[in-house]
């Protein structure tokens, strides 16, 4: 038999003046096992430990019942109360009676039955607890860093600075993300490349960092501390050890009608192409779906020109399996798609575009070298309607997107102000539903738009755009002054909203992360702990958590980065010891439980059992592997026999909680 | 039909930790009245459910019980709550086969952040439970009043 | 049937292929026939026997023979082989250990059925074609094999034998079956009714575990029924819920794993008919979550160890309209 101390507490008067405390304690005192029954104004001030602690040592408690606030909240104070003076933190259970009792009953005789009860099923539940000790896992010291946008080079930087090795996986031929296709930054108007490609060459200098580029996910088993990931490096059919990037293959290769994903399909590339002038790692890549000796097996003209035989046609994808400590996600964000905003002819003129498309035409590395020109006819553009919240805040969600794309209001005006100062002779209109200019310098930066650039602003959604004898005719409404505006314009800019990249959804799953219903990553709390997934050792950094800009961006890359060096510098983490058990006599070897585990936790041995008559059988059974199991409990409902079972929360414990409450 | 004014139901609530105890707490937090008949209890995730606490419940005179968890996609242990989703329905389905009423049993999924979901879940499975009276059906299966 | 099905039972013992193989031979009456193990061509010749009444589903014995040391050779019906896949998908049964022959089935009968149909003082039946002639106490009589039929070969859902090394008999096919009308029927009365027609049949049950030791699917280590720390353990039932307890948690255990081979309501000698607890969480899994038949297929995924993200909500049990 146990010997069982209940603590009742008051919480000053916030149990107390709807629960008879010490009618409580009284009835706790004529429960079986109970030694000691006592109640106090704050059982979780050091003097209410201290008289836990006392008793403890007092009366050998094994038992210790506290009838209190949340477990959520001082159950861990309880625990380590209680370790202190000799008792396993496991043999603690909380009673809570203050957010499920005392605050939401006035009554308070049945606040007070109700908190008896709940005592009761505490120690009915203690009776059945067992002592339990967590165990120790060791620390891979590697962090991989997945996707290589700013908020995936950023956190790298970090963490390689605080000299942890890191891997960055990226999908594509070269790190940079969404970053390198953008023009200028707001609020500052610096150009992008210029802060962006001095840190993707730190990345590539710092030895601590491993740039796997070209290379996707391909799975992900283990837990925090211990995560083995197999990751695929496409072939790329080129040596990049060999490869200079001198870009004469580029030069010469003679298939020259591939779209240029670069500038979004504005211009053209050849099949064997380095994706911008300042790629990293700088490595040409044959792209297979265009290159002519990889579909009939006669050119090789990229191989006859390379002058230190880098070109490899035999190349095959590798599996590269490693072992990293904590995994960052940083798969950052796209555009959506246009094909259902046909009402702004997106598909039916050159001269609809959006605004990433916008960011190319400006840019001096762009298809037009810099110079704003109408991608259908190449003239110089003198009307300009930007359409805000393209699929931003829409309702009913099937077209668009029900949030806010954050960044879309800042970049819009960013366009019009650069289109008005580089070429004062246009007129450009602005429509929007609201401006959102929450930020340091932003709303300045807005006003300058609209009072020095002379931006005209339209509160008001874009109806319709027709194409029509070389000009866009916009149908628009004015909500302000009231009135249908028709403008014929040159050129159409779509803020289009923001979505997860489509490889995050996959990568979730794999990393058994959560996802809220937009498929952007679930953080673990959305104010305390916005860089932590819920699933322990997997990180989040930039957009794939939520539309962010940049500064966000690099914050949070640094924030990810600064959890993932605190969690490698520990040699050893903790585990939860509430995981579940398999009890082999019973198990069967179904494999049912396997089959629910989401985390891989359960295996199989064959076991030598003592069978009748002096012979020995081979029975498969399961284990679970304590390091590896977060104790959710599917596998024990899965298991017919009752084989499997959760410690802490044992069928035994829940059925006399049930007991307790039902009697 | 009749109500008995007096009659107080025995409501067994089981929450999953993460999301729907984190919610009956946040409940509590704003102070949202709903009848002291419900009491709950923890576990770790929907998933742990074993139709043998729902049947024991009732066994002991519950007449009422009652899943929480977090909502579909949103399991803090990824499918938990998938699982728990079709043990429940099949279940539940099992005993309005055998002809107890099926009000009796339900499954609410309340996120950490859905205290008044919570608490309007709870005045209502109370209030139709209240209104099914005592667990007759279960009563006579446990052999009382025969 | 019986003499070639007894041939190559000898021919697998006699050839080495097998050291024993397991079969049916006759219990105390003519219709109770039993699983039996045979290890020589004299207990074939002797006591082996293949008629009407070989309802018994072998599978499950093939637990233990599998893992005894050698082969061992076994004669599966049909709906047996379901079981015996099913068994091999949850490792319970090792495949390496067994020559598995198929043997096809004209559907076994239910010597209640021949009673039932009016023939006293029943003293052995004989097969002729699709007739059987009944001697009995007051001279021979003639029935129509269909009307000796018990339940679930009446409305036999597969006549298809899977993963069995060589047949005997032709192959069949899956067919259509009107297995779930009774089921159908239950739901479609009245949450009273329901409860009034269950008390009837489950109040009767003595718990005598027949159902359990016969079920293949309940071939556990040990039932969570017999394990003190499970907390649900009892034998003696205290009151009478224990008993729906039981029937319900076990048809929950064996659901998406059972392949209605109605062994369960075959056994029972209070002839409360179990296989409709079965049925019904088959009908439903079908019906909420796509066909599934236990044992069919060696991959699939069973139902309760799988799940769709847009799966029904449980309220679909109290939206449905069940009750009328």
């Amino acid at each position: 038999m146990q010997k069982i101390g209940v603590f009742v507490c008051w919480c000053g008067s916030n149990i107390a003046a709807t629960v008879d405390v010490q009618a409580v304690s009284d009835a706790l005192a004529r429960e079986p096992g109970v030694v000691f029954s006592t109640n106090y104004q704050y059982m979780c001030s050091q003097a209410g430990q201290d008289m836990i602690q006392e008793k403890i040592r007092e009366l050998g408690l094994t038992g210790v019942v506290v009838c209190s606030c949340s477990p959520r909240m001082h159950e861990a104070t309880f625990r380590k109360a209680c370790e202190k003076a000799g008792l396993n933190p496991y043999m603690v259970e909380i009673a809570n009676i203050r957010e499920q009792c005392s605050w939401i009953h006035k009554d308070k005789l049945s606040g007070t039955e109700k908190a008896v009860l709940l005592g009761k099923a505490a120690v009915a539940k203690v009776h059945l607890n067992t002592p339990l000790t967590a165990g120790e896992s060791p620390v891979t010291k590697r962090a991989l860093v997945i996707g290589g946008g700013i908020a995936g080079i950023q956190t790298a930087l970090d963490i390689a600075e605080a000299g942890f090795p890191v891997d960055i996986v990226e999908k594509k031929p070269t790190i940079g993300g969404k970053m390198t296709q953008i023009d200028k930054t707001f609020p500052t108007l610096d150009c992008a490349a210029c802060i962006l490609t001095p840190k993707m060459v730190d990345a590539a200098q710092n030895e601590n960092i491993n740039i796997l580029s070209y290379s996707e996910v391909e799975a992900v088993k283990g837990f925090v501390g211990n995560f083995t990931v197999t990751i695929r490096r496409k072939a790329r059919f080129v040596d990049e050890t060999k490869c200079t990037g001198c870009g004469l293959c580029t030069e010469k290769c003679p298939q020259k009608k591939v779209p240029n994903e670069f500038n979004l399909g504005l211009d053209t590339r050849r099949a064997i192409y380095i994706p911008f002038a300042q790629a990293v790692p700088k490595a040409a890549a044959i792209d297979p779906n265009y290159c002519t000796m990889l579909k009939t097996g006669k050119c090789g003209v990229c191989s006859k020109v390379c002058t230190v035989g880098a070109i490899d046609y035999q190349q095959k994808d590798e599996l590269l399996e490693r072992e990293y400590g904590a995994i960052v996600a940083a798969t950052g964000f796209e555009p959506i798609s246009m094909d259902k905003f046909d009402e702004f002819a997106y598909s039916q003129s050159p001269d609809v575009v959006t605004s990433l498309e916008f960011e190319r035409l400006m840019n001096a590395a762009g298809p037009t070298g810099g110079t704003l020109l109408r991608p259908s006819d190449g003239t110089h553009p003198h009307t300009l309607v930007f359409v805000q919240c393209v699929g931003s805040r829409c309702d009913g969600g099937e077209k668009g997107k029900p949030y806010c794309s954050k960044i879309c209001c800042m970049y819009t005006a960013k366009h019009a102000m650069l289109t008005r100062e580089k070429y004062p002779d246009t007129e450009v209109y602005v429509f929007y539903i609201d401006v959102r200019t929450p930020g340091k310098n932003f709303d300045e930066f807005y006003r300058r738009a609209v009072e020095e650039y002379g931006v005209h602003y339209v509160k008001g959604m874009v109806g319709k755009v027709v194409p029509e004898n070389g000009k866009l005719k916009v149908q628009a409404s004015d909500l302000l002054g009231g009135q249908q505006l028709h403008i014929d314009a040159d050129m159409v800019v779509l803020a289009a909203a923001v979505e997860p990249d489509k490889s995050a959804r996959p990568l979730a799953t794999m990393l058994t992360a959560s996802m809220d219903t937009n498929d952007f990553f679930t953080e673990a709390h959305p104010k305390l702990r916005p860089v932590e997934s819920p699933t322990a050792g997997v990180f989040l950094s930039g957009a794939c958590q939520g539309p962010k800009d940049i500064p966000e961006t690099v914050a949070q890359a640094g924030a990810a980065a600064a959890k993932v060096i605190g969690l490698l510098s520990k040699d050893r983490l903790t585990c939860n010891p509430c995981v579940a058990r398999s009890d082999e006599l019973m198990c069967n070897g179904c494999s049912a439980c396997e089959k629910v585990c989401p985390y891989g936790a359960i295996t199989y041995i064959d076991k030598e059992f003592r069978g009748p008559n002096r012979t020995t059988l081979l029975r498969r059974v399961a284990q679970v592997n304590p390091a590896v199991c977060q104790g959710c409990g599917a596998c024990t409902v899965a298991c017919p026999s009752g084989a499997m079972d959760l410690q802490g929360f044992s069928n035994a414990q829940i059925m006399a909680e049930v007991d307790a409450i039902c009697k | 039909m009749q109500v008995n004014e007096t009659f107080k139901p025995t409501v067994v609530a089981f929450c999953c930790n993460w999301c729907s105890y984190a919610g009956a707490d946040l409940a509590g937090t704003n102070r949202l009245q709903y009848p002291a008949d419900v009491k709950i209890i923890r576990i770790p995730c929907s998933c742990r459910l074993n139709p043998l606490f729902i049947l024991r419940a009732f066994q002991r005179g519950a007449d009422g019980v009652i899943l929480c968890g977090c909502h579909p996609g949103d399991c803090h242990y990824t499918t938990g709550n998938y699982y728990a989703r079709r043990r429940m329905t099949l279940l539940f389905s099992m005993l309005d086969y055998l002809g107890i009423e099926r009000e009796r049993t339900r499954v609410e999924w309340v996120s950490a952040a859905e205290g008044a979901k919570f608490a309007e879940t709870m005045n209502d499975f109370v209030e139709t439970v209240t209104r099914l009276g005592e667990n007759r059906r279960l009563e006579d299966l446990r052999c009382k009043s025969e | 049937m019986q003499e070639r099905i007894k041939a190559k039972a000898i021919e697998l013992l006699e050839s080495g292929v097998c050291g024993r193989v397991l079969g049916w031979k006759t219990g105390e009456f003519f219709y109770d026939v039993t699983p039996a193990v045979f290890e020589s061509r004299e207990e074939i010749e002797r006591d082996f026997v293949f008629g009407p009444f070989c309802g018994a589903n072998l599978s499950k014995y093939l637990i233990a023979e599998s893992r005894k040391g050698g082969k061992v050779g076994a004669f599966l019906k049909p709906c047996d082989t379901y079981s015996f896949q099913q068994l091999q998908k949850e490792h319970r049964i090792l495949p390496e250990n067994v020559y598995a022959v198929g043997v096809q089935c004209g559907g076994m009968c239910d010597i209640d059925a021949i009673r039932a149909a009016g023939i006293k003082g029943v003293l052995d039946v004989e097969e002729q074609g699709d007739s059987l002639l009944v001697h009995t106490l007051y001279g021979d009589k003639s029935l129509d094999r269909a009307a000796a039929l018990s339940e679930r070969c009446r409305v036999c859902k597969s006549k298809k034998i899977l993963g069995c090394a060589e047949l005997i008999g032709e192959q069949g096919e899956e067919q259509p079956s009107a297995r779930f009308e009774q089921v159908a029927e239950l739901e479609a009365m009245t949450p009273e009714e329901r409860f009034a027609f269950w008390r009837g049949e489950l109040s009767r049950c003595i718990r005598c575990n027949a159902c359990r030791n016969v079920c293949p699917a309940c071939s556990c280590e040990k039932c969570v029924f017999d394990n003190p720390s499970s907390g649900a353990e009892n034998k003696a039932p205290a009151n009478s819920f224990e008993e729906n307890l039981f029937h319900i948690i076990r048809a929950f255990h064996v659901a998406g794993r059972c392949t209605d081979c109605g062994e369960c309501s075959r056994v029972c000698p209070q002839h409360i008919p179990l296989h409709l607890l079965n049925r019904k969480f088959i009908k439903d899994i079908n019906e909420l979550y796509g066909p599934y038949q236990a044992g069919a297929d060696m991959d699939a995924k069973p139902p309760l160890v799988n799940f769709q993200a847009d799966d029904p909500e449980p309220s679909v049990v109290r939206e449905r309209g069940t009750n009328p």
